[in-house]
């Protein structure tokens, strides 16, 4: 059953070849035997799950299921579900039960789908490894002592060992697509405002989006199908009609013109994936496409511009966890600043700080100009290259990530090399542009990614793009042996 | 030494929204603690503002009610600072690009002339909620229902010289923003609050002296005793060879003394930076039209038109346009009377004004209608009521005891106007006190005043006075 795509599964289900209820305790089963391995769930919400499918099948039997009804799917532990815990990876909200449910989860829901758990995460999205999670780190299900990736690291690594056929994400720099490739999943960053907001903690706002995660670009299109459209509790969220992203799955690619950026493909670029993502290319061109290089002059500078925007966003977005209303408080305060200073000094761990304290000074009185500002300068340069780049060509292709799955602990004492896995898909979320990384292939075992960047709200085409080359490949059907 | 006081206001308006700034939250006054607080005012992880329309609208009606520019585009900052009664860690406010840029306001000074104030800024930004330190033993509460409320921060330039021109500055802000409807103007529920930078510095100076920020100034009344006080004090200080320092001072009304808070070495930085979670604000050319066209008859053009109109002093004229409903009062009791209007000016800002204020009444609770008021003015421009007795009705009118006509009827109060009838009165009195008669003859003025006194005892007071008077005179020359 776990070897079916959640397109398969719907239909299954539509067909009544199984019903929610076997299929939802199918999952909680796979759930129970492989989390222990991969930690990758923070929370299951197993007699929740049960209960929803109970009703999901009732539904389908009056005839109103809607389009997801009955899917077992699994939410990153950053959207607010109300009455369950939502962490955000961090023991600052350990103890939070959220008390309202957060747009992308409530549509979902509206859609019919079983919430199995909440999965694992860099503290509040902020790492690309997992291993920032107050809950421990997540496993590759690819190689137990290599990272899956972050921060979306537990929503990769249950679709990529198919404790779940699909879970959400997010990405503010990254966080979907890098674990996608390091995972070897299919995951889809929308344009910026595609997505609502309301209820997935924030780290970067002006950065931060919610996404899908499955094993194809065509589930990933029933999911986003659901998940996109303007919400009025999100201002920033956008007013454009939300297309039907299976429709175009199956047009032709013949024609279509790639941009290559030659930053892309430089010295930091290990070399063997360097050769998985060319033979990725190469499948394009069969398929008709035409490659070109294209320039994207500012494209280094997106990580220096990130780690200045994404950490002065973080200082702020996170002052409200005080101690105050919710979350970790120390128990033995003696006075307000005590309560403060070590509510948050233990509740946070060291990459949120670290962060926190970059954002603090970069918003502070005599360097604001110097680096707030200039940032925001800097990512200006950035989308003008890439507005350039898409005068002349409809998508742009490279790789996800730099590696593939590094070990555990690999980089964690080194944050700036930890911050250059995330060198490709930065730019993408300054940018505000929607990316897609999807299975590209093999190198010793690890999975590599092919990231798809499309002009703003052209995710219909990304789904395409990616719909195509997997109709032509089967690395997305790869799953680890043990989890056959 | 001849000292010069400079002073500057800064005031925050809470904005007559149904819901909160940011959220769809209430923001009535006065709920139980945390019943007005939603997800978004509490600070929950991953709420999100969305801006209240109306909150925008009311800031670009004051904008253009003080003759401001307002540019097409304003952007909400983040303020960031630790309380716990700042849920999200930060305020959201506008910093660099408020809503409302450089306007004025005139004030009249208590000589009938007029000064200009100017205004620098006007901005919206979300209230902060309350920290309760009482009934919690050793821990304090805190309620977060005024979170979230919409203010106005509305900032003066340095252009008052006096308490009393600052009072003026902010009797005539708060008349405007209640005659635009966009702030409620009650001080007591903090709905109308005052901060005043205070500075003094040697009289032709063109140097600003150092300021303190004076805080919690919740009436007119303690507005001008703690600037008074503070301008005392700093003057004190420099005299004596010391040096003010830059702080924010606690006014305390019951001792009436402001005392330091706390000085701006311990001022945090703020960290502003715009608010990513919220759009630049759009002001489109249609709106300020829109807007434009709904503004009533501001309070200066009012007061003018009264002078002018109505032939009234500048002074009856601020009192009278004081707030719109006032101006209303004014207006009707002249439509419904047809009395002079300085008549009516007079019994309204006198009579009716210490009635009001005695009993602690707003002028629409006022118990005498405009109506009613109108009718007792008729009844002394017909002569029916000397003014004395028009009192006397007054204030049995404001404990309800009926309509004019009624109360005059039943007290057998109308005047008595009868020449015959006064003269007879005069008579008894003159031919019963020769001996006054006497005097008054041999050149003793005052004794006239004892006549008047009889002859009023007699009638109870109703004898029409200016006639007595005359009657009373021709028969003592006699």
């Amino acid at each position: 059953m776990h070897t079916k795509t959640l397109s398969e599964l719907k239909t299954g289900l539509a067909k009544a070849e199984f019903s929610s209820v076997e299929l939802t305790e199918y999952y909680l089963q796979r759930i129970e035997r492989h989390n222990p391995d991969l930690n990758c769930f923070i929370t299951t919400t197993a007699e929740l799950a049960r209960k929803l499918a109970i009703e999901a099948d009732q539904k389908r039997k009056k005839g109103d299921a809607g389009s997801l009804n009955g899917i077992p799917i699994a939410h990153k532990d950053i959207f607010c579900t109300e009455g369950v815990r939502t962490s955000c990876g961090s023991r600052m909200l350990d103890n939070f039960i959220a008390p309202y449910e957060s747009t992308v989860t409530a549509k979902l829901a509206q859609a019919g789908v079983v919430m199995l758990g909440k999965t694992n995460m860099d503290e509040f999205a902020m790492g690309s490894s997992n291993e920032t999670s107050f809950y421990g780190p997540v496993k590759n299900p690819w190689d137990f002592e290599r990272v899956p990736g972050g921060s979306s690291g537990g929503s990769a690594a249950a679709v990529a060992a198919r404790l779940a056929p699909a879970t959400t994400g997010t990405d503010t720099g990254g966080s979907i697509r890098q674990p996608a490739s390091l995972c070897n999943v299919t995951g889809l960053k929308p344009t910026y405002g595609r997505v609502s907001r309301y209820g997935m903690i924030a780290f970067a706002s002006s950065l931060d989006q919610g996404g899908p995660m499955a094993a194809t670009a065509e589930d990933c299109a029933l999911l986003l199908n659901v998940m996109a459209g303007l919400d009025a509790k999100d201002s920033t969220s956008v007013d454009l009609p939300v297309p039907d992203y299976s429709a175009n799955l199956n047009k032709s690619i013949k024609g279509l013109k790639i941009g290559l950026p030659k930053q892309f493909f430089d010295s930091g670029l290990d070399q063997n994936v360097a050769r998985s993502i060319q033979q990725a290319l190469d499948e394009y061109k069969v398929a008709g496409a035409k490659l070109m290089e294209i320039d994207l002059p500012n494209m280094p500078l997106s990580v220096p511009a990130y780690y200045v925007v994404a950490p002065a966003e973080c200082s702020s977005n996170l002052s409200r966890f005080d101690g105050v209303r919710y979350g970790y408080r120390v128990s033995d305060p003696q006075d307000l600043e005590d309560m403060y200073k070590r509510s948050r000094g233990e509740g946070f761990g060291a990459e949120v700080k670290r962060r926190i304290m970059i954002g603090t000074y970069a918003l502070s009185a005599g360097y604001y100009d110097a680096y707030y500002k200039k940032a925001q300068q800097l990512r200006r340069l950035i989308s003008d290259d890439f507005k350039q780049a898409f005068t002349k060509v409809d998508v742009i292709m490279g790789p996800a990530s730099p590696t593939t799955a590094f070990k555990i602990g690999e980089k964690s004492d080194d944050p700036v090399a930890m911050y250059l896995s995330d060198i490709y898909t930065i730019a993408v979320n300054l940018a505000g542009l929607p990316g897609i990384t999807i299975p590209a292939g093999f190198v010793q075992g690890l999975p590599t990614g092919l990231q798809i960047i499309g002009k703003h709200f052209d995710e219909a085409r990304l789904l395409n793009v990616a719909h195509q080359y997997q109709q032509r490949t089967d690395w997305h059907q790869q799953v680890p042996n043990i989890f056959k | 030494m001849q000292w010069e006081t400079v002073i500057g206001l800064e005031v925050h308006a809470q904005l007559a929204t149904r819901s909160k700034i940011f959220s769809a939250a209430a923001t009535a006054y006065g709920a139980a603690p945390n019943t007005q607080a939603c997800a978004v005012d509490l600070g929950l992880p991953g709420v999100l503002p969305v801006l209240n329309k109306e909150a925008v609208r009311m800031a670009v009606k004051f904008g253009l009610a003080i003759g401001a520019e307002i540019p097409s585009r304003s952007v909400f900052a983040r303020k960031n600072y630790f309380y716990p009664d700042l849920p999200k860690g930060y305020q959201i406010s506008q910093y660099e690009q408020p809503i409302v840029e450089a306007g004025y306001l005139d004030i009249t000074l208590e000589d009938g002339s007029n000064k200009r104030i100017g205004i620098t800024r006007a901005h919206l930004e979300e209230d902060a909620g309350k920290s309760l330190h009482e009934d919690f033993h050793g821990a304090s509460g805190i309620d977060l229902n005024r979170a979230g409320t919409p203010l106005l921060e509305i900032v003066s330039e340095p252009d008052m010289r006096s308490a009393k021109e600052a009072v003026a500055y902010l009797k005539t802000l708060h008349a405007l923003v209640r005659y635009l409807g966009i702030c409620d103007g009650n001080m007591q529920e903090g709905s109308f609050r005052c901060d005043a930078n205070v500075s003094v510095r040697i009289k032709g100076e063109e140097k600003l002296g150092t300021r303190a920020e004076l805080k919690n100034l919740n009436s007119f009344r303690f507005v001008e005793r703690a600037i008074n006080y503070e301008v005392e004090r700093q003057i004190d200080v420099l005299e004596n060879g010391g040096e003010v320092i830059q702080e924010t001072r606690l006014y305390d009304s019951d001792k009436d003394e402001t005392r330091s808070m706390r000085s701006k070495e311990e001022a945090n930085d703020y960290r502003y930076f715009p608010d990513p979670d919220l759009l630049p604000v759009e002001i489109e050319p249609s709106l300020l039209e829109q807007v434009h066209s709904e503004l009533p008859e501001l309070p200066a053009a009012k007061k003018q038109r009264f002078c002018s109109k109505y032939g009234l002093s500048a002074q009856d004229a601020v009192q009278l346009t004081a707030s719109r409903e006032m101006a209303d009062y004014f207006e009707s009791v002249l439509a419904d009377s047809g009395v002079e209007p300085k008549l009516a000016a007079n019994w309204i800002n006198v009579e009716l004004a210490a009635a009001l204020n005695k009993d602690g009444l707003d002028i629409e609770a006022s118990p005498v209608t405009a109506e009613a008021l109108g009718k007792l003015l008729k009844r002394i421009a017909d002569n029916t009521l000397s003014g004395k007795l028009a009192k006397e009705v007054f204030e049995a009118m404001w404990e309800g005891a009926g309509s004019v006509d009624e109360i005059i009827e039943k007290r057998g109060l109308r005047q008595i106007t009868d020449t015959a009838a006064i003269e007879a009165i005069i008579d008894k009195i003159l031919a019963d006190n020769p001996a006054q008669v006497e005097q008054y003859r041999a050149g003793k003025d005052k004794v006239f005043g004892f006549f008047v006194g009889q002859a009023m005892k007699a009638t109870q007071g109703k004898a029409n006075p200016a006639q007595l008077n005359k009657l009373l005179k021709d028969r003592l020359i006699q």
